[in-house]
């Protein structure tokens, strides 16, 4: 048994806001760069040199790096022979991002009720996933989630015997219709079988590999590769004004399922792709 | 590429001669306004109150910006999804307004809109708050303040950086390519 107290989780919550917040990390400046060389399209070039341009403006001057600092969303897991002593979990760790987004100035956009819509002003509550794992560690991610591009989420239900190819347009079909609005180029993840709202979730925690590593499973690696190079061709670009790049990188997590079901979600998220993680 | 300067308030020549594509840096008076005023807007002339400002040949920016450290003149202030406010198009143009500006397309009647008041619609880059906030020289909330960052502030900016996404003849950027 080892314990952990919530005021560790709840600093490290904060700091992991903070962090990607403000700080693009070098994997993803790279490929923006990259992205850079291989456009024509002066639009194109010009929104890629503004992206990057952005990323150095803010974490030198500690300007958020988008005015839509988004939607909290944890992923825990748990070791089960972890004892957490403190507050409650879900406590400290709201506590963490109200004081995060009040101490640096991040925007508030939480609203308390989905339709009466009165801003609770602290960013709070956020939205939290908790598994348990084996073990005596927990690992924690944050994903700062703007609107933008959670707008753009789509699941459609496949019969079973639909071809990979038809969920392959399928997914066209959504990142050219989304276009523009969720700011790509885009960081996309999928999540395919399990449930419909085991599929809605695995297309976030899809995204929380980290961006140079390849899936595990060879056939899921190709997959993401043949739909990275088929998103590229539909033109949509940089900002969605036109180019050669509009998905940064795939991201598929897979589930069991039903006989008779075959879920697939998306999750876009923008090249302000603001997510963190840490293993205590 | 070259960039386009312009002026706030934009005359009617200068509408009539942008075309889309064409990359702009503006610089003046610019209004925010985004959800809840366009909201509260179209609930005043309902009541038939009179707006606490003139709307009249003014560019409209859909912008939610961050709230500024001490010293700064204003947050990170990138746009936000156009798409959304296209339900008050019709109330925001026949105000007087001239163009507006945020990120992503517009509907149909949008479109034609900006046809028949002669207006444009700009795109500016997005997800690049941090970099636009340098392009903001001043800020003030001039109503709705209640509304926190969705309140309605007068920005003055220098070279702040545009694309023609749709024109006066309703030429769209985001139409042709798919
Ligand atoms: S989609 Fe992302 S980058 Fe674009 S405005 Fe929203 S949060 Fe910012």
């Amino acid at each position: 048994m080892r314990i952990i107290h919530t005021d560790i989780i709840k600093r490290e919550a904060k700091r992991l806001i903070y962090d990607c917040s403000f700080f693009v990390p070098p994997e993803i400046k790279e490929i923006y760069s990259m992205m850079l060389t291989e456009e024509d399209a002066p639009l194109a070039r010009q929104s890629l040199s503004i992206i990057l341009e952005n990323g150095e403006i803010a974490s030198r001057e500690e300007i958020p790096l988008c005015q839509d600092c988004g939607s909290v969303i944890f992923f825990l897991e748990i070791g089960q022979d972890v004892h957490i002593e403190g507050s409650s979990l879900y406590d400290a760790l709201n506590e963490a991002v109200a004081c995060a987004y009040q101490k640096h100035y991040l925007r508030k956009s939480i609203v308390s009720d989905p339709l009466r819509r009165v801003n609770t002003g602290t960013n709070t509550p956020s939205f939290i996933h908790i598994d348990i794992v084996d073990g005596d560690k927990i690992s924690l991610h944050v994903l700062l989630k703007g609107g933008g591009s959670e707008n753009a989420s789509a699941l459609r239900m496949f019969r079973p015997t639909d071809s990979i190819d038809s969920i392959i347009s399928f997914i066209e079909e959504v990142i050219v219709k989304a276009g523009p609005n969720p700011c790509p180029p885009i960081f996309l993840g999928i999540g395919i079988g399990g449930t419909a709202d085991v599929a809605m979730v695995n297309s976030k925690k899809a995204l929380l590999r980290p961006i140079d590593a390849p899936h595990c499973d060879p056939f899921y690696a190709e997959l993401e590769e043949r739909i990275k190079v088929t998103l590229n061709k539909t033109g949509v670009g940089p900002l969605g004004f036109g180019g050669k790049n509009t998905v940064a990188a795939v991201f598929i997590k897979e589930a069991p399922t039903h006989i008779a079901s075959l879920p697939v979600a998306l999750n876009l998220n923008c090249h302000s792709f603001r997510k963190g993680g840490i293993v205590i | 590429m070259e960039w386009i300067k312009i002026q706030t308030p934009i005359d009617d020549e200068t509408i009539s001669s942008l075309k889309k594509g064409d990359l702009c840096l503006i610089s003046g008076r610019i209004i925010t306004a985004r959800d809840k005023a366009h909201e509260r807007i179209e609930d005043f002339l309902k009541e038939g109150k009179a707006l606490p400002f003139d709307l009249k040949g003014e560019l409209i920016y859909y912008v939610g910006p961050t709230p500024p450290k001490e010293g700064m003149v204003i947050g990170s202030a990138g746009p936000t999804t156009s798409s959304r406010m296209d339900p008050f198009s019709e109330i925001m143009l026949s105000l007087g307004i001239k163009a507006m500006m945020g990120k992503g397309r517009r509907d149909e009647t949008t479109k034609k809109l900006l046809v028949k008041y002669k207006a444009i619609y700009f795109a500016t880059f997005g997800g690049a708050g941090a970099y636009l906030s340098k392009r903001i020289k001043s800020s003030r909330i001039i109503a709705f303040d209640d509304l926190g960052p969705e309140a309605v502030y007068e920005l003055l900016v220098d070279d702040f950086p545009a694309v023609v996404a749709i024109d006066s003849k309703g030429d769209d950027i985001y139409e042709v390519k798919f």
